[in-house]
């Protein structure tokens, strides 16, 4: 039934509105540009946000790739990848170099992004702001005042409380020094790969109906006290259990019938690309 | 002029309406009903007022509700912009320039750096579920600082000024008594140190003897520090307490002013007059 209907779901105008949205974002770093958010087949807060990007920039030529913590797989990657393709007849991936486009839930890819992707983050809330001021009418003035206190404040309260900042993702960050942004909750792990990313980072809220954007080659900075530096998410020790790498994001896992609890590297086509380039080594 | 001479604050033809206003009322103090325009409804809430306050000096605000005084302190600490008027600190930028009319950016730094606030309900002035401490450290953080032991130890200090004990500096004030609460707020209003303090109807709604801890609080406080304070209240023991200057306001107008013993002892003004009678 998909065939019918109008390339890539949405119809013209929507996605010359969504497009101009996003051209103020690349424009105003870690600003969040309201936006008209459409209907879509799937619900609100599924990753709303960041399909209407996808599908409001996708082309014929485009690649794309579709990812949801870190799994080609899951079943919200597979359906929202299935959705584009047969609404767009587009060529899709799950090789990262490759893709031109990619949708992505909660992570950044672990290889390298270059030049000339997109990557697309689905975000739940996008108001770094919000768990201390509750109105909308209030935050807007605060980011226009450059009053980030708030988000100062949430940390502090964690070191007081925990003794550290207990952000496990979302952490805050300071785009090219102005605006304060919701990284949308990726791990901490991920947030150094925000700063001077050589792709464009794109974030899309279709509940919250707000885009914004990192151009390329621009400042992220994870906030931090000067003395509670920022810290990644460390594993003590632990390697992944089938490539033996440590420097990746790992998932804990506990193997069912032992009881034993192992770690995977959670990218899966980062894990699968490893572990082919590994048995290709040992058949030459 | 010696800086004794020189007011710390100066607030000149201040003026806040809520409403338009109309033909029948802009202009004509003498149509007004109450402070109110009886035709279009606008509250006229401040007429006018001019007030300076002197280093080291406490003025007292009186006058019973409705007459303006809490707008008044809300436009001095950029709460609700002022319809117009003009305001100068002698610390910013050597009292030449109208804050009034300076950025919010650059009223919000007053506001940090120049002026601490204490609002009669705490809820307004403290963040009820963030702590203690962090209550106090949200002025420094706003004020730039960005090292959390100076700010722990800079709030353990002011904690332990205001009698907080060191086992429930880390609770939320929502799980405060009123006093803790409102002692938690003077700390907070410390934090920067700033020269001048806003108090509004501090000890309102406290029971007598931790009415009598927190304005001994108060008075110990700008013993030490020389702050210059502006302090609101319908309460003329607090005032006569307190205040070496009283301001009397009635319908957004100052109608008397003078020395607190002269104005207690020998009020001009009919209403200054029914106000000091029918003190208990």
């Amino acid at each position: 039934m998909f065939k019918e209907k109008h390339f890539a779901f949405l119809d013209e105008s929507s996605k010359k509105e969504i497009r101009r949205a996003v051209l103020k974002a690349v424009a105003i770093p870690g600003y969040q540009v309201p936006f008209a958010s459409r209907e879509l087949p799937i619900a609100r807060g599924w990753g709303t946000g960041g399909l209407q990007i996808t599908l409001s920039l996708i082309g014929e030529d485009d690649i794309v790739k579709v990812i949801d913590q870190g799994s080609d797989e899951s079943v919200n990657a597979v359906s929202l990848r299935n959705l584009i393709q047969e609404t767009t007849n587009v060529r899709s991936t799950i090789r990262t170099q490759e893709a031109t486009l990619i949708q992505t839930r909660h992570r950044i890819p672990e290889t390298p992004l270059k030049e000339g992707q997109i990557l697309i983050l689905q975000v739940p809330l996008p108001e770094p702001l919000r768990n201390v001021e509750p109105s909308e009418y209030k935050t807007k003035k605060l980011h226009g005042e450059g009053d980030y206190s708030g988000a100062w404040l949430k940390m502090f309260e964690d070191i007081m409380r925990y003794g550290q900042t207990a952000t496990g993702a979302d952490h805050p960050v300071c785009v090219d020094g102005r605006y304060v942004m919701a990284p949308s909750p990726i791990p901490r792990f991920d947030n150094p790969k925000l700063d001077n990313s050589p792709a464009l980072l794109l974030f899309g809220a279709g509940r919250e109906k707000k885009i914004y954007a990192v151009p390329p080659y621009t400042q992220v900075v994870s906030l931090a006290f000067d003395d509670y530096p920022f810290r990644r998410e460390r594993f003590a020790g632990e390697k992944c259990r089938l490539t033996g790498l440590s420097d990746v994001y790992l998932d804990e896992l506990t193997d069912e019938t032992t009881g034993e609890i192992y770690y995977q590297i959670n990218d899966s086509s980062y894990l699968l690309e490893h572990l082919n380039r590994e048995t290709e080594m040992q058949t030459e | 002029m010696t800086q004794w001479e020189k007011p710390v604050l100066t607030l000149k033809n201040f003026n806040k309406t809520f409403g338009n206003g109309c033909s029948f009322c802009k202009d004509k103090p003498e149509n007004l009903k109450g402070g109110c325009c009886p035709k279009c409804r606008t509250i006229y809430a401040c007429r006018d007022v001019s007030l300076c306050v002197y280093c080291g000096e406490v003025v007292g605000i009186v006058g019973e509700s409705g007459s303006g005084k809490s707008t008044l302190m809300q436009a001095l600490y950029f709460d609700s912009e002022p319809t117009d008027g003009e305001y100068y600190l002698d610390a910013y930028k050597n009292g030449e320039r109208n804050i009034f009319a300076d950025s919010r950016r650059q009223q919000k730094w007053v506001r940090n750096m120049l002026l601490g606030m204490v609002y009669q309900n705490p809820v307004m002035g403290l963040k009820m579920h963030f702590s203690a401490q962090s209550n106090i450290a949200e002025k420094m953080i706003a004020a730039g600082n960005r090292d959390v032991h100076s700010m722990v130890a800079r709030g353990n200090d002011l904690l332990e000024r205001v009698s907080i004990p060191p086992a429930r500096r880390k609770d939320n004030p929502c799980n405060f008594s009123g006093g803790m609460q409102q002692r938690v707020q003077i700390a907070k209003a410390l934090a920067n140190e700033p020269p001048v303090l806003l108090l509004d109807e501090i000890t309102t709604g406290l029971d007598l003897s931790v009415q009598a801890d927190v304005l001994e609080l108060i008075q110990k406080i700008q013993r030490a520090n020389r702050n210059s304070i502006l302090l609101v209240s319908h309460d003329l023991s607090v005032i006569r307490m307190l205040a070496d200057r009283t301001v009397v306001m009635r319908n957004g107008q100052i109608i008397e002013e003078g020395l607190t013993d002269q104005i207690l002892e020998d009020p001009q003004h009919p209403y200054t007059q029914q106000l000091v009678y029918s003190l208990l």
